[in-house]
């Protein structure tokens, strides 16, 4: 039995009318929430090599953290080699650098990928990093159908938001389609794509803005996968999401209630989705890096800890704390335990995880939640008509004609204003000064770092065998030309024999071709 | 490779000396264009004149850019912790040009790289939270420096 503090009993939830796990889920996805599973506490991390982020790895794997969460570098998630002209000064520095499979074992090095589950954050080379999963788990006895995780995957976002993409967007779907077909038909537990709404709203979106954008990118992707020759019941139960929590705290929890609500409706009566797992919205949270400030950064604690308590009490089934100096660097692994102690706080102590939804009902709480569906029905419909009546047109088109961008940059230079002219406060930057006057110790990459790899790089070249990769990059050339099949096999192959990840990319530029985007300011 | 420059100028303001002309862009990987595109629309606001390179530039673009719009000051946003590289390799291919062009950064940049950045010749860093006015005053005063010392 839950009890209060105070020893008073409590149920899993309270009011009548719609209960959580009952379609559309606003309340919540199941009826006990997190008596039965708490959200998992997974943590991102990477940086340097790949054995200093598998030691960071150890690390909150021992601290509690309950899955891994990578982050790679910039020439990783771009596609390109360590050795690459544009790669120097990067290689290392923002995440961790994956050039070919040698790395990957590294970076999974002592860690039993069929008990952890891992979420891998990458999308232009996607399907490569998947690969290199796969083939570390089987090289160390664990198949493929026995891992759980979850990879980004999620593109279109790229060209909206964060910019990491690197073909044209058509070829660039077929890859994340071939990623969905491949997990559908072989990796029962892995979750091929986390629509992200995440970068979109660090990008400087509303918070309606991020959950359309979001949600549209969702559809746009079933509707890619439907078109690929998948029933929607087959692949739907295992997309997930990936939002933002900021720090309008109800704002936020009325934004996740009205994701689910959502998705449950479209994929019902759009879509026509039967499986009821293919109705919820599961989704993973970060808390908004974009909130931090480099001014008084030990106030940044609060900040998150408000925020994750926002994610909860919104139902995520997983969480990312950022830690507080981030604004300035990436964060030390004082800092990193702290943000995960938040969770743990939040978890434990506050009494937020026993009873599910326990906002609904309250009237600003449901007019909140009515009021982001409203602004994101609007979103939804000019994109659904610029694709004429096709979500998956309609977000290449807003694409092409810079909508998504645009709006995103209107958005967050009027925020900026607000924050100039003094009629938005962000405490110890326009307002609350003074007193920031303490040094905060920083995490700092070593300089040997881009040596390392470079060396580690080199030898990986210099001991394979470059016939076989000659040999399977050219069968993944001929597999791209041919739009029915599926990519992930022969990639499979290719990284095995320790093909480089930018000699993949470079590859499959050859049919595929690269996105160059037009600025808008 | 590179994107085609956006010539994103308003018209002169009323003041008498013609408007600073700023190239601003992001170098090599970094995506992160929501700071830039803010100092932008700042600039523009403040009468300079823009000229908007945006994402995966090189040192190279970004010193023909200089040149064809005879720029005053190059701006450039760094979020991927490479600026300790990066920034003196612009510093340096802009003098290699024979270009008396200060270079401004901002973005994620610790204070204690700010002095390493100074001393390779960085011109001002620009630390999260700046104000409109810092930003545009910071600009101004790279610009006056720059003309003084020639």
């Amino acid at each position: 039995m839950v009890e209060s503090m105070s020893g008073i009993p409590l149920d899993p939830f309270y009011g009548n009318e719609l209960q959580p796990g009952e379609y559309p889920y606003t309340r919540g996805l199941h009826p006990s929430g997190y008596r039965s599973k708490l959200w998992t506490m997974r943590m991102f991390a990477g940086f340097g090599t790949a054995n200093d982020t598998n030691a960071r790895f150890h690390a909150l794997l021992r601290a509690g953290g309950t899955g891994l969460s990578t982050a790679f570098d910039m020439p990783t998630l771009m596609g390109r080699d360590s050795d690459h002209e544009w790669a120097m000064g990067e290689v290392g520095r923002a995440g961790v650098a994956v050039d070919t499979l040698a790395d990957m074992e590294d970076l999974f090095a002592g860690i039993d990928l069929g008990k952890v589950t891992t979420s891998m954050t990458i999308n232009g080379p996607a399907a490569i990093c998947m690969a290199m999963y796969i083939a570390v788990a089987e090289k160390n006895g664990v198949g493929r159908a026995d891992l759980g995780g979850t990879i980004q995957n999620d593109i279109l976002k790229e060209y909206q938001a964060q910019k990491e993409y690197i073909f044209p967007p058509r070829p660039s779907v077929r890859l994340v389609t071939d990623l969905i077909r491949f997990t559908t038909a072989e990796m029962p537990r892995w979750h091929p794509v986390s629509v992200s709404g995440y970068h979109i709203r660090e990008a400087g979106s509303t918070a309606a803005q991020e959950l359309a954008f979001t949600l549209a990118n969702g559809f746009a992707y079933v509707e890619a996968a439907v078109a690929s020759g998948l029933d929607v019941d087959e692949f739907a139960p295992r997309l997930s999401f990936f939002f933002n929590a900021h720090s309008d705290f109800f704002e936020e929890i009325g934004k996740y209630r009205a994701a689910r609500r959502i998705w449950a409706t479209w994929m019902k009566d759009r879509y026509g989705a039967a499986n009821p797992r293919s109705l919820m919205c599961r989704f993973h949270t970060q808390t908004a890096g974009v909130s931090l400030t480099a001014q008084q950064p030990e106030n940044n604690i609060a900040r998150v800890a408000i925020q994750a308590l926002s994610a909860v009490l919104g139902g995520t089934q997983s969480l990312h704390t950022d830690s507080y100096d981030e604004a300035l660097a990436l964060p030390t692994e004082k800092a990193a335990r702290i943000a995960l102690r938040t969770q743990q706080i939040v978890a434990h102590e506050t009494g937020a995880a026993s009873v599910v939804d326990p906002l609904g009902g309250a009237s600003f709480v449901e007019w909140i939640t009515d009021e982001m569906e409203r602004q994101a029905t609007e979103i939804f419909n000019h994109i659904d008509q610029r694709g004429n009546g096709a979500m998956l047109e309609g977000v290449y088109a807003c694409i092409e004609d810079g909508y998504f961008v645009g709006e995103i940059a209107d958005a967050a230079y009027r925020y900026e204003r607000e924050v100039n002219a003094g009629r938005r406060i962000i405490v110890g930057v326009n307002e609350f000064t003074e007193g920031d006057d303490e040094e905060t110790s920083l995490l700092s990459i070593s300089h040997e770092t881009e040596e390392l790899q470079l060396k580690r790089l080199a030898q990986v070249r210099g001991d394979r065998d470059d016939d076989a990769v000659r040999a399977s990059l050219a069968a993944l050339i001929e597999a791209a030309g041919q739009p029915d099949a599926n990519l992930m096999p022969p990639m499979i192959d290719a990284v095995r024999t320790y093909a480089t990840e930018g000699e993949i990319v470079a590859a499959l530029e050859t049919v595929f071709g690269t996105y160059v985007e037009t600025a808008v300011v | 490779m590179g994107e085609p420059p956006v010539n994103a100028s308003l018209p002169p303001s009323a003041e008498t000396e013609a408007p600073i002309r700023v190239v601003l862009a992001k170098l090599g990987f970094d995506g992160h264009d929501r700071g830039l595109k803010v100092v932008a629309r700042t600039l523009r606001d403040a009468g300079m004149e823009v000229i908007y390179l945006g994402l995966r530039q090189t040192t190279d673009s970004i010193v023909a850019a200089c040149e064809q719009e005879d720029a005053d000051v190059i701006g450039l946003s760094m979020h991927n912790a490479g600026h300790l590289t990066l920034a003196p390799r612009m510093v340096q291919a802009v003098d290699q040009a024979g270009l008396d062009v200060p270079v401004v950064i901002g973005g994620i940049v610790p204070a204690d790289d700010v002095p390493t950045l100074t001393d390779s010749g960085v011109a001002a860093v620009i630390g999260p939270g700046a104000s409109a006015e810092e930003v545009v005053s910071a600009v101004k005063a790279s610009v006056s420096r720059q003309a003084a010392s020639q």
